[in-house]
């Protein structure tokens, strides 16, 4: 063999890698610039690196599903000045109201300039926790209920209703999970996550995922959560791991001694779909203002089911009346929602008391 | 010096490198909607192909003095790579505008067949240095001419022309390009490489 060879082409590389470090130390972003949040907070930054990752660093977490690819559009914060124009990245997930107001998505936006931003004032109270898996729980075939300890810090304050993201470790995916458990027990928190076929965090929690675990969580995150001022009626409605939301929502009423007029509408397949069934039975005996009505699109012939059967949809619209004083909780895929949105606009429901979650 | 015209010539018109040799199709359909954003494509090939050839000239020289040929597709296409990186820096920090209308197809531009193929031309056709770069300048400036006339094209049509549904979009663009590579065609002649 020619000794040549090797040489040359470590060589080459070399003066490559040598060259590109050099042109990226000198153009690079070299002073320092300032990110000014909300009006509030101020963060220097010394080299160009995205919004996100800046953030990050600075124990600002926005929600972010794929990790700075642009693939997912979660990671949106309105930039109010600096920044550079949209990129063609960003376009698919932006509708001419947002680019009017300047949403961007932050894993596409490199802060080479003083920066004015601003963002939802709860990500401002979003950690990231290290936790530890305390308990297991099948619910269903296909659903688990996981329970995780926070170790550090070792508080988390959520409202009820809203979610929290876990770190698949290894592969570094992140995917968000609403928060089912009771918002007291701020030490802990529970997760009630379905199996998707093929998803890679579903996969991960249902087949590798083990007590004594330790995940990355981050949270709370999100505007979808029970409003504490009002005492309107609730119409709650949710199907598949949708339940974990209105749990945490429920859980917290009943220590208020159930207060408002709640409907439960939860939607299944079939009796193997349901869980936590004689749990919310249970609490509609005790308060005689909560009212939980499962429904089974499908049931089979061995379910032996007396309850409502049909669509979800229908069930909601054949067992609600006038909801113009009402306030309506969605949670379910966006299809469900949308169907749902509808039913409940036939009731005279007013746009502003609908909040939905919708699991994509 | 009247040879180094004619290859000059020659590159550009009657051995067009996209249009004569089918290269670097990939870019020249997918940028070729806007004459705009054609130019900015354009110039980046022109820019790109030059240097590259440039720059791998030399380096060629020191592979056959240490005979070791068969390194030259490995080593051409990092230096195209590493070049196209440099590059994209600048622009980035310079020309941000430019940069944001590339999107993703400056780094395609690593692998756009044109940048490689010039360089292998100059190892198979023996050029001196001076010779590469008036063909690397002439093959990509051709390159630019034919993705401007494409984009030209296909401009004007979006606006005047009633195409068949199933011919809409590359179809069409296809058919576009195999008229231009016959009009280029009567270049036939005009020079020699």
């Amino acid at each position: 063999m020619n000794i040549f060879v090797p040489i040359i082409l470590v060589g080459v590389l070399l003066v490559i890698a040598l060259i590109l470090i050099i042109i990226d130390k000198a153009l690079g972003g070299g002073g320092e610039k300032m990110i000014l949040i909300n009006d509030e907070k101020v963060i220097p930054v010394t080299g160009d690196d995205s919004l996100l990752n800046i953030l990050s660093s600075h124990k600002i977490f926005i929600p972010s599903a794929c990790g700075g690819k642009a693939t997912c559009g979660f990671c949106k914060f309105q930039l109010i000045e600096g920044g550079g124009e949209i990129k063609p990245t960003e376009l698919p997930f932006l509708n001419q109201k947002e680019k009017e107001e300047g949403i961007r998505l932050s894993c596409q936006v490199k802060v080479r300039d003083n920066m004015k931003i601003a963002i939802p004032k709860e990500l401002l109270n979003a950690k990231e926790y290290k936790t530890k898996v305390t308990h297991i729980e099948d619910l269903t075939y296909d659903i688990k209920l996981v329970r995780f300890e926070l170790i550090n810090p070792t508080e988390m304050h959520f409202k009820p209703g809203q979610y929290a993201q876990i770190k698949v470790p290894g592969i570094d995916v992140i995917r968000a999970y609403s928060i089912a458990s009771h918002p007291k027990y701020n030490n802990q928190i529970e997760l009630i996550i379905r199996q998707v076929p093929n998803g890679q965090a579903t996969t991960f929690v249902h087949q590798a995922l083990e007590v004594g675990d330790k995940i990355i969580l981050t949270g709370p995150y999100g505007d979808f959560y029970l409003q504490e001022d009002s005492d309107r009626e609730m119409i709650c409605i949710a199907g598949g791991s949708g339940k974990a939301p209105i749990r945490s929502i429920l859980y917290y009423l009943r220590d208020q001694g159930m207060p408002r007029k709640v409907k439960y509408f939860f939607g299944a397949k079939s009796k193997r779909d349901l869980y936590y069934t004689e749990e919310f039975e249970q609490l509609s005996k005790e308060f005689p203002n909560f009212e939980y009505i499962p429904a089974l699109s499908e049931p089979k012939p061995e379910d032996n089911w007396t309850g409502e059967v049909g669509l979800i949809t229908d069930v909601v619209d054949r067992n609600t009346k006038d909801l113009s004083e009402a306030e309506a909780y969605l949670c379910g895929s966006p299809g469900m929602i949308n169907a749902c949105i509808k039913v409940l606009n036939r009731h005279q429901v007013k746009q502003e008391n609908v909040f939905y979650d919708s699991f994509s | 010096m009247g040879n180094l015209f004619e290859m000059l010539l020659a590159s550009i018109l009657n051995h067009n490198i996209a249009l004569v040799y089918i290269l670097g199709m990939c870019p020249l359909i997918a940028i070729s909607t806007n004459v705009k954003n054609a130019k900015g494509m354009g110039i980046a090939v022109v820019l790109v192909v030059t240097i590259t050839a440039l720059i791998n000239w030399p380096i060629y020289q020191l592979l056959k003095a240490t005979q070791t040929e068969n390194l030259a597709l490995l080593i051409f296409i990092i230096t195209i790579a590493a070049t196209v990186q440099i590059l994209e820096i600048f622009m980035e920090r310079f020309i941000p505008k430019l940069y944001n209308a590339f999107g993703i197809f400056l780094p395609l531009i690593t692998v756009n067949c044109v940048v490689l193929a010039v360089s292998l031309f100059f190892v198979n056709r023996e050029y001196t240095f001076a010779e590469t770069g008036f063909f690397a300048f002439g093959s990509s400036v051709g390159w630019m001419l034919a993705i401007i006339l494409l984009a030209g094209v296909r401009e004007k049509m979006a606006t005047h022309s009633d195409v068949p549904k199933g011919l809409k979009g590359k179809g069409i663009t296809f058919i576009i390009l195999g008229i231009l590579a016959l009009a280029f065609i009567g270049f036939t002649g005009i020079a020699n490489i």
